[in-house]
């Protein structure tokens, strides 16, 4: 198997399973978030990788210009930062309301206070 | 000249309106705009509707870039009921969200409220109407968005727990198909759905399609709260503002549905979804699972919108096994479902509003006797329930008759017999609601409560009719989900 040709490949599925472990076991809301964040980075990367060629430049038709990267995915990304960014914000909206009405950002808790 | 450019109409004017909607700090106006826009939406869904049924597909190129390459709106029969679904429901429940946000949400930021609304609203639309994979994807995330928010809202404080674990899976899920859209793109070098379908024959065999489907098929999961990725769904419907509960949970869990059908169908194909991998047997399992547990817990609910949530992840366990069965009859029963589905959730969903809107309550306990207080809206609970249950000459019964059709078809009688097996426990749950409102007196010291007002009554009897007359006149809905379901399949007429 050919691992450092893959070398992009395989960070963007660590950063993956990093985050989404995060996510699962980390009971601060604001982690879990982070987690979520560097999980959604790591489908970026993925993206980014998939369009780039080894020594390819932007698309540009003039001569001396031969190898072009695809530029479409890094386009296409570009939306989906902006659709992560805007989830971090209504993210840590919630969580700075949560924190009004709770006093705690701990999941644990804030189950126990809904308990009471 | 309007009329060529009713798709891009159908998206333009209700994701344009939300902004606009901000600058109105009035909440009447803000309430009036946004019932002015649903009305639009819904009148030009339903002249699409008209235009498919006679012409067929209908394909618009935004901004005039030809299609592999620019964004392509494709409206075909299927899309065009699911866009008549959810534009007739925002246009029904708008109408009474003034009213019913009064005691929920604070009349300042009504005009914010209706934004979110719109904006959700908007995005739904934008995920049926869309021919391009990662269109697609963006649409999600901006309905997605703006329901978190919607939830968030909710008066109880658990709704902010609610809406904060619904975003943490929402994302996930959407994150899933950007990652199964990511790989098909490597592959294919599209992003167009009919070009994906005809690009994706050649490569079928390859392992990143295998893993595409996977993540795509868990990620629309996610979004429909497929058993047993529904953990979101209970808290959301029970703790967000009635209005919201009903808006979504008649529309945004069924456009969870139509994008597994999309992808499922017209995407990867049927050869490829059921014969190359084993997607009608884990949707047949888990869609049974889904009809038994969750109606089994819902049973035991006393918050009334909370068994409603469980009913519904036991319904959308039902649109599951219809796609399962991948037959026609199986997928008009999903179709019709799904229509059906809609109205009569969403006339539960709103009796349960006006109830609110009285007492301040959805527990079972403070029901009691509701049934001579307000006879009008525990009426349209009734008709919303007998239909949930499957009883004839309501919509229900259309739905289950098809998944019970399809099942014997299969040869799959033991399923046949469960679709009816779990039907009895909906007459369960609903049967208590219906005890207790009916049969037993009010509990004492009870302040006495007057019908809900006439905005709100008049949708939540306007879906409740619906959900009666839609299971006498099945023209419309069998009509169209027949013709869909045949084109999925790739019948010939």
């Amino acid at each position: 198997m050919d691992v450092v040709g893959h070398f992009n490949y395989w960070v963007a599925i660590a950063l993956m399973m990093t985050g989404f472990y995060l996510v699962i076991a980390r009971s601060n809301l604001i982690k879990k978030l982070v987690g979520l964040n560097l999980f959604q980075t790591s489908v970026f990367l993925l993206y980014i990788t998939m369009g780039k060629i080894t020594g390819g430049t932007a698309p540009i038709v003039k001569a001396g210009f031969e190898l072009y990267t695809n530029p479409l995915p890094s386009v296409l990304i570009l939306t989906a930062i902006v659709v992560s960014v805007a989830t971090s914000a209504v993210a840590l909206a919630i969580i700075v309301r949560i924190r009004e009405t709770y006093g705690s950002t701990e999941e644990d808790e804030i189950l126990r206070r809904d308990r009471e | 000249m309007i009329a060529a450019n009713l798709p891009a109409l159908q998206i333009v004017v209700p994701l344009l309106s939300a902004p606009l909607c901000v600058l109105l700090r009035d909440r009447r106006l803000a309430w009036g705009f946004a019932v002015a826009i649903t009305w639009i939406a819904f009148a030009i869904a339903v002249a699409l509707l008209a235009r498919v049924m006679s012409e067929g597909v209908i394909s618009y190129e935004m901004g005039n870039w030809a299609a592999p390459w620019g964004i392509e709106y494709r409206i075909d029969r299927l899309n065009a009921l699911v866009l008549l679904i959810v534009t007739g429901v925002g246009a029904l429940v708008a109408p009474a969200a003034l009213r019913g946000i009064e005691r929920e949400i604070p009349a300042e930021r009504a005009p914010l409220f209706f934004t979110a609304f719109l904006l959700s609203f908007a995005g739904l639309l934008g995920i049926t109407i869309t021919g391009d994979a990662f269109n697609l994807y963006v649409f999600l995330e901006i309905s997605s968005l703006a329901s978190y928010a919607l939830v968030a809202l909710g008066p109880d404080r658990r709704a902010l727990t609610a809406a904060y674990r619904y975003l943490v899976l929402g994302t996930i899920g959407a994150t899933f198909i950007l990652i199964g859209v990511g790989l098909l793109y490597m592959m294919t070098g599209t992003l167009n759905m009919a070009d994906l379908s005809a690009r994706l024959v050649a490569v079928n065999e390859t392992r990143a399609i295998h893993v595409a489907f996977a993540f795509i098929i868990v990620g629309a999961g996610l979004k429909l709260a497929l058993f047993p990725l529904h953990m979101w769904l209970p808290n959301a419907y029970t703790f967000s503002p009635s209005i919201i509960s009903a808006f979504l949970a008649a529309t945004a869990t069924k456009v969870g549905v139509y994008v597994l059908i999309r992808f499922v169908f017209t995407i990867f194909g049927v050869a490829f979804s059921f014969e190359e991998m084993p997607l009608g047997e884990i949707l047949l399992v888990f869609g049974l699972l889904a009809a038994f547990v969750a109606s089994i817990v819902a049973i035991f609910q006393n918050n009334l919108k909370r068994m409603l949530a469980y009913s519904s992840v036991a319904q959308l366990g039902y649109m599951a096994l219809g796609i399962g069965f991948a037959s026609v009859n199986g997928l008009i029963g999903t179709l019709v479902h799904l229509f059906n589905h809609a109205l009569m959730k969403g006339a539960l969903f709103m009796a349960l509003a006006c109830v609110f809107h009285r007492l301040g309550s959805v527990d079972i306990g403070d029901i009691r006797g509701l049934g001579r207080r307000m006879p009008l809206t525990m009426a349209a609970f009734v008709a919303g329930g007998i239909s949930l249950v499957g009883l004839p000459l309501t919509v229900g019964f259309i739905s289950k008759w098809y998944f019970v059709l399809a099942a014997i078809e299969a040869g799959l009688w033991p399923i046949a017999v469960a679709i009816l097996a779990s039907s009895m426990l909906a007459l369960i749950y609903i049967g208590r609601v219906i005890e207790a409102a009916y049969f037993q007196p009010p509990p004492p010291g009870a302040p006495p409560v007057e019908e809900a007002p006439w905005p709100m009554l008049a949708p939540t009897l306007a879906l409740a009719g619906a959900s009666i007359y839609f299971g006498l006149d099945t023209e419309l809905t069998v009509g169209v989900a027949r013709a869909a379901a045949e084109a999925l399949m790739g019948v010939q007429p």
